[in-house]
């Protein structure tokens, strides 16, 4: 069963032509990888999944489903996203953001229960946050904020996570770390699209790759097979260096999480 | 009405209304005691129930009851509309006046006293208000357009605001007479003294559906926290959630200062003193807000009452002479969330 199943998604906004007939197919289990340089559309198309922007043309099936047809607390409950560079406009605590996430599934008036609290609760333990709940969410650290936000869309509990650049603001590990995240989401049945800028970590982490380039579909599959030279030079102008080996040694993670690292307010 | 991670934060919550609520009650029965003339007042209770018509029962029924209702009332208005514009819009600035409900009712008042009608049909007054305050919300949401970012509804908000604002300088200029002139001047400066039951029951209306609007709303504006995209993704509607706020803004504030004239800074001071109270949760911050206003207001209308002064201090002076400089003090000490 496709999760998402998009097809001739067009975008124009005063005029000016943002994407040209996209499509993109999202299947349970799957992690699939939005890559492409600087104004190539990724994060348009993220939000017209979303259901924030819509799409001047095309059809956008969730679940089988016309998105446009779901109502919104239907379209929150199985579609979470985590903005690029998000952020809180009141100094709430960790708990009190993260617990937001449960707000699809209350609807206006029933109150949180003990299975909502259990899953704010093993949001904040797989971020790594426990022991930073009750801080304000401005004496955060970018990246601990990042944590935080992503630490709301998982306490949605959704079956598509969307996620726009969610390691721009991470250090090594966390990055690793919120990438297992997003991984081990998709390996628990649901399935993450995810923008992203770092190649190493997309080739690393995801099933498949799209690559954008000018609001079309420049390439799409298994990493190996889009991760190439032509495309490389047609999308970012850029030739890899060649060290031996063959290109897709340019493009491995070279590092992995030790284990050891403490994150702050721990101990 | 508002997410709590926990039992022991809800029990907080609760047990700030009690508090709040059992303060308000206090007030409530001491501003019946404060008047221009000492009455003894459980005197007066007992033949106001009793049907006796005494001079001393019509005093407290008739002056005292009415003022602290109506005090209780466009307080409670004031400050749950503050809450949730600043909720609405995510800024800490916003005032229940922006979307120009304030400055419309005051426009829509000033021309019922300038042509004379209000002093002839007595319902013109709070009539004009309302309308006044209806069409300059609604003009605010028109010329912001449907999709509006928050910087240009604020925009459109001051724009309608100052144009009202010179309308009622040009009434008072080519005022008819110089009554009409005191007449809209004294109104504007916004006072609970000398009204009746007649215009509770105006104000009470228009109040209660404004505050039932709003009692739904603060889940959302809980998710607005995040920005108004993450906001959408969680399943709030934000064109449907601003044109409830706004009418509920519009009907509540047009009530209330349709009666009372223009009260400022309790709608923008109580939030942000109770903020800290609730961990900043807009959704929280609500009820408690409604309670704060009308605790603010009913102090300061027992303030002017004791304040010694020849002709009585009207309660909107009060209520700006305080909440300006106060209001400074908490921009200054909110500074420290800005690193």
């Amino acid at each position: 069963m496709k999760m998402i199943d998009a097809s001739g998604l067009s975008l124009s906004l005063g005029g000016q032509p943002i994407l040209h007939r996209i499509s993109l197919q999202l299947k349970a289990g799957e992690m699939l990888g939005l890559i492409g340089p600087n104004g190539a559309g990724k994060s348009s198309l993220l939000k017209i999944i979303a259901g924030i922007v819509k799409p001047s043309a095309g059809e956008l099936l969730i679940d089988g489903r016309p998105l446009d047809r779901l109502s919104g607390l239907e379209r929150a409950r199985s579609i979470a996203y985590l903005a690029q560079s998000g952020t809180a406009h009141w100094p709430i605590s960790v708990a009190r953001i993260v617990a937001l996430g449960r707000l699809p599934h209350l609807g206006s008036w029933r109150n949180a229960s003990s299975e909502d609290r259990r899953i704010i609760d093993q949001a904040l333990r797989r971020t790594d946050l426990l022991a930073l709940s009750e801080r304000p969410f401005p004496t955060l650290s970018g990246g601990e904020k990042a944590r935080v936000l992503l630490a709301r869309a998982l306490a949605v509990e959704p079956k598509i996570l969307l996620a726009d650049e969610p390691v721009a603001a991470l250090d090594l590990s966390h990055q690793l770390e919120v990438m297992d995240l997003l991984r081990q989401h998709c390996n628990d049945g649901g399935a993450a699209l995810v923008v992203l800028h770092d190649l190493r970590l997309a080739a690393h982490y995801c099933d498949r790759l799209q690559l954008l380039h000018q609001g079309r579909t420049l390439d799409v599959g298994v990493p190996e097979s889009v991760i190439n030279d032509t495309n490389l030079q047609q999308a970012y102008g850029v030739r890899i260096r060649q060290t031996g080996g063959s290109l897709m040694d340019a493009f491995a993670l070279t590092w992995s999480k030790t284990g050891g690292q403490e994150s702050p307010g721990q101990n | 009405m508002t997410l709590s991670t926990s039992g022991g934060k809800a029990d907080y919550q609760g047990r700030l209304i009690a508090l709040m609520a059992a303060a308000l009650a206090c007030l409530f029965v001491l501003s019946l005691f404060i008047g221009s003339n000492p009455i003894p007042v459980l005197t007066a209770a007992l033949d106001a129930a009793g049907d006796t018509q005494s001079v001393i029962a019509l005093i407290l029924t008739e002056v005292r009851l009415p003022r602290a209702l109506i005090a209780l009332v466009a307080g409670a208005t004031l400050g749950v509309c503050g809450a949730s514009m600043q909720g609405l819009l995510q800024n800490p600035l916003a005032s229940p006046g922006l979307v120009g409900s304030a400055s419309g009712a005051a426009l829509g008042a000033s021309l019922a006293l300038y042509s004379g009608v209000a002093a002839s049909f007595w319902l013109a007054l709070p009539a004009g208000g309302m309308i006044g305050s209806l069409l300059a919300t609604l003009l605010v949401y028109t010329l912001a357009g449907r999709a509006a970012g928050t910087a240009t509804l604020i925009l459109a908000g001051v724009a309608v605001n100052s144009i009202a604002l010179s309308l009622i300088s040009l009434l008072i200029n080519l005022a008819p007479s110089p009554y009409a002139v005191r007449e809209i001047v004294l109104w504007m400066l916004g006072s609970l003294a000398n009204h009746s039951m007649g215009d509770f029951w105006i104000l009470l209306p228009g109040s209660l559906l404004g505050w039932m609007l709003l009692a739904g709303t603060g889940r959302s504006l809980d998710a607005l926290t995040l920005g108004e995209e993450t906001a959408h993704t969680l399943g709030v509607n934000l064109d449907r959630l601003r044109w409830r706020i706004f009418f509920a803004v519009a009907l509540a504030v047009g009530s209330a200062v349709s009666i009372t004239g223009a009260i400022g800074f309790i709608g923008l001071v109580t939030p942000h003193l109770l903020r800290p109270l609730v961990g900043f949760q807009p959704g929280r911050l609500l009820p408690v807000s409604a309670l704060g206003g009308a605790i603010l207001l009913l102090c300061a209308d027992i303030g002017v009452r004791l304040f010694p002064a020849g002709t009585e201090i009207k309660v909107g002076v009060l209520t700006s002479l305080v909440g300006a400089p106060f209001f400074l003090f908490l921009i200054v000490k909110s500074r420290r969330w800005q690193i």
